[in-house]
């Protein structure tokens, strides 16, 4: 795994100059991504944010082969990549080993492209998919997915004065990839960029499908100042919202053990889409949320316990 | 050169041409009644056959939407489906089209739900036909056949995809004597495959299917509407020179004893065949009835069917969908649109026939052209829209 300091060095292959918001956490992670890749990589994104800042014509983002088709299917688009560049192998016109990386926001996997990706990990296509996920669909103007946190505030689930934002809780989709047995799958979040790119490194050198879901922290949709990211991105981490974790060849490890698990409210008081849940009235939803936080990661330490 | 003559129904004379042609990648997903090409070929696959990578995806979206991978790194890439299926496709049609990818989608034209019905009708091809994709009608499994390998090479002549079509049950699953052409005569006759670019070109990367604003949107898509007029080249080319090699000269139309017509039917697909039939019958009892059929719906030659309409007393245009605009079928609105600068126009009519594979008979068309007559000789049209062969 490259150093900071050697990663640092690496020109970029996701350049500067985009078009994404201050403090978007989805950009630094296809940055981390992409430099760790390397540029023996075709990237096939799905409709959102990070296709939208990154290619406007005739400007591009991408000093590697970059190909967009719709928002749900990211995933099929490069099952058809990976077919060609099989069929090319086998023919000898092509020898390098090339890196197909799909990617997607939480809408475009979680949602709409959830068909997509199923379909690719079952065929098995040596491919890694990403998402980044921040937990709404923030490119059409923050509108609820089944990312979005129990109790938070979007426009399609707003905090009104008879319910107070997102009724459910949000889908566990990791563990649904996980389910469907392919060699290795992880959460990561970027202000790991040790742990994120050395899960990049290993889901490349895999043969086979791959998946990680990447954390992506969005100034605008959560509603917090641009220089926070980071810090939130750690938090989500640290009260265990988002546990950093990989799955093996079915075997669950934790990556990343909190000293001391932080109380949920750490994390959502910095962010105005929990503005809400703050208030005393809502004092029975923090403590859903908590709970159900705590079942997660007390599921999550058993399955570590029994190498499962 | 040595023809096989084989008796194969439609599905497996396209499934046929696919083995042929040898694709990259066939990324597909079974739909009645075409299923059967997906099968065939998958066997192709799994005998060692072809060379074909197989993506059995798990639906029509996926499929399309792997095809426009597998195309855009540089593979030859086919697909097949119907009805519904194209429709689920839909989205990916434009996208296909948008990037210039020559993708073949071997189509079984099968009524769109709802209800939901199985059988022949043009109502899925038809509300693919603004899609930027070329469209091959055919009449028979031959020319399910021959209209395969020929769109493989117009599509990468000018780079856009383009499907050929062939009737529910009344092609797909009919056997027929077909005259099949040797492997290698197909290889040469495609020759090398043509892409527009390749994403695999890792020394020379490109970014793909970007965002496109007011600013150059409307110059990329003028692009692929002037493609679509140089098809029109590409089709009359490849069409003559299958006929050079193959023996069959393809154009626009088929032209069935028109050279002296005062009436015709108008039609494209499986029923020029029965129309033939009345046609024959009609000329023994000395009345100068005619067809011509429509082999190539996108391009439109609206040019070329004008030259050969103009002349004639009266036209009926048979439509197998109905355009829902209480104005008669896709193809009556084309013929129609296209007489309207010229001087000389014949009566023409449009009648609805064999949604969800009703039957067409030869009486019925034969009704046709007498309705035809009786309006030639009253000097005007009586019903300008009509249906034929359903209850009312």
């Amino acid at each position: 795994m490259a150093s900071l300091k050697q990663l640092s060095a690496e020109k970029d292959l996701f350049a500067s100059g985009h078009r994404a918001c201050a403090g978007c956490g989805a950009s630094v992670i296809l940055r981390q991504v992409s430099l760790t890749a390397g540029k023996d990589t075709v990237f096939v994104g799905a409709t959102g944010c990070m296709e939208v800042v990154s290619t406007i014509f005739p400007y591009t983002a991408w000093k590697i082969p970059f190909l967009h088709n719709a928002f749900e299917n990211s995933a099929a688009t490069a099952s058809g990549v990976e077919a060609t560049y099989r069929a090319l192998k086998k023919r000898g016109e092509i020898t390098k080993k090339v890196n197909i990386i799909a990617f997607g926001g939480d809408g475009g996997t979680y949602d709409i492209g959830f068909q997509s990706l199923s379909g690719a990990m079952e065929r098995r296509h040596n491919m890694l998919y990403i998402c980044y996920n921040n937990e709404a669909y923030m490119n059409t103007g923050i509108q609820r997915s089944s990312a979005t946190p129990f109790g938070a505030h979007t426009t399609t689930s707003p905090a009104g004065t008879v319910i107070p934002g997102k009724q459910q809780f949000p889908k566990d989709l990791t563990e649904a990839i996980a389910a469907h047995d392919i060699p290795f799958v992880a959460q990561a979040a970027p202000h790991n960029w040790a742990d994120l790119t050395r899960k990049v490194t290993k889901a490349l050198s895999i043969d086979g499908p791959t998946f990680i879901n990447i954390l992506s922290p969005c100034p605008l949709g959560w509603a917090y100042p641009p220089n926070l990211t980071m810090k939130i991105s750690k938090l989500a981490a640290e009260t265990c919202f988002w546990p950093l974790y990989e799955v093996e060849n079915g075997v669950h490890k934790i990556n990343f053990k909190p000293k001391e698990k932080k109380p949920i409210t750490e994390w959502m008081k910095l962010q105005g889409r929990f503005r809400h849940l703050l208030k005393e009235e809502n004092a029975h939803i923090i403590e859903l949320a908590q709970q159900e936080i705590d079942r997660k990661w007390n599921r999550l330490l058993r399955m570590v316990e029994a190498k499962i | 050169m040595e023809k096989m003559i084989v008796a194969k129904t439609g599905n497996e004379a396209m499934a046929e041409a696919m083995r042929q042609i040898n694709p990259d990648v066939v990324a597909a997903y079974p739909i009645t009644p075409a299923t059967e090409v997906v099968q065939l070929f998958s066997k192709f696959v799994a005998d060692g056959r072809v060379d074909t990578e197989f993506v059995p995806v798990e639906s029509e979206h996926s499929a399309l939407s792997a095809c426009v991978g597998a195309a855009a790194a540089g593979g030859r890439v086919m697909t097949s489906t119907a009805s519904q299926g194209l429709a689920l496709m839909h989205e990916v049609l434009f996208i296909a089209a948008g990037l210039r990818l020559p993708i073949v989608i071997c189509e079984v034209n099968r009524s769109l739900s709802g209800p939901i019905n199985i059988h022949c009708d043009h109502s899925d091809t038809m509300a693919a036909r603004d899609s930027g994709w070329i469209q091959l009608y055919s009449e028979d499994s031959q020319e399910a056949y021959n209209n395969t390998i020929q769109a493989m090479k117009i599509a990468e002549k000018v780079f856009l995809p383009a499907m050929v079509t062939a009737d529910a049950f009344i092609i797909s699953h009919s056997l027929e004597r077909l005259e099949l052409i040797p492997d290698e005569e197909v290889q040469s006759f495609l020759g090398k495959h043509q892409k527009p670019y390749d994403l695999l070109d890792l020394d020379n990367p490109i970014t793909l299917g970007g965002l496109d604003l007011q600013d150059y949107f409307f110059e990329h898509k003028r692009q692929e509407i002037e493609a679509m007029k140089d098809a029109k080249e590409a089709i009359i080319e490849v069409g003559k020179e299958f006929g050079k090699i193959f023996g069959t000269e393809y154009g626009f139309f088929e032209k069935y004893r028109m050279d002296d017509a005062d009436i015709a039917i108008i039609t494209l697909g499986s029923s020029a065949g029965t129309t033939k039939v009345v046609v024959d019958a009609l000329r023994k009892q000395g009345k100068k009835a005619g067809l011509l059929k429509i082999r190539v719906f996108r391009p439109f030659a609206n040019k070329e069917l004008k030259k050969e309409i103009e002349n004639l007393k009266a036209v009926a245009v048979l439509d197998r969908a109905d355009g829902m605009s209480s104005f008669g079928g896709p193809v009556f609105h084309e013929v129609r649109s296209c007489m309207y600068e010229s001087e000389k126009k014949p009566l023409t009519k449009n009648y609805i026939y064999g949604l969800g594979g009703r039957d067409i008979f030869p009486e019925d068309i034969e009704t046709v052209y007498n309705d035809l007559y009786k309006d030639v000789e009253k000097g005007k049209i009586e019903n300008l829209i009509n249906y034929l062969g359903v209850r009312e």
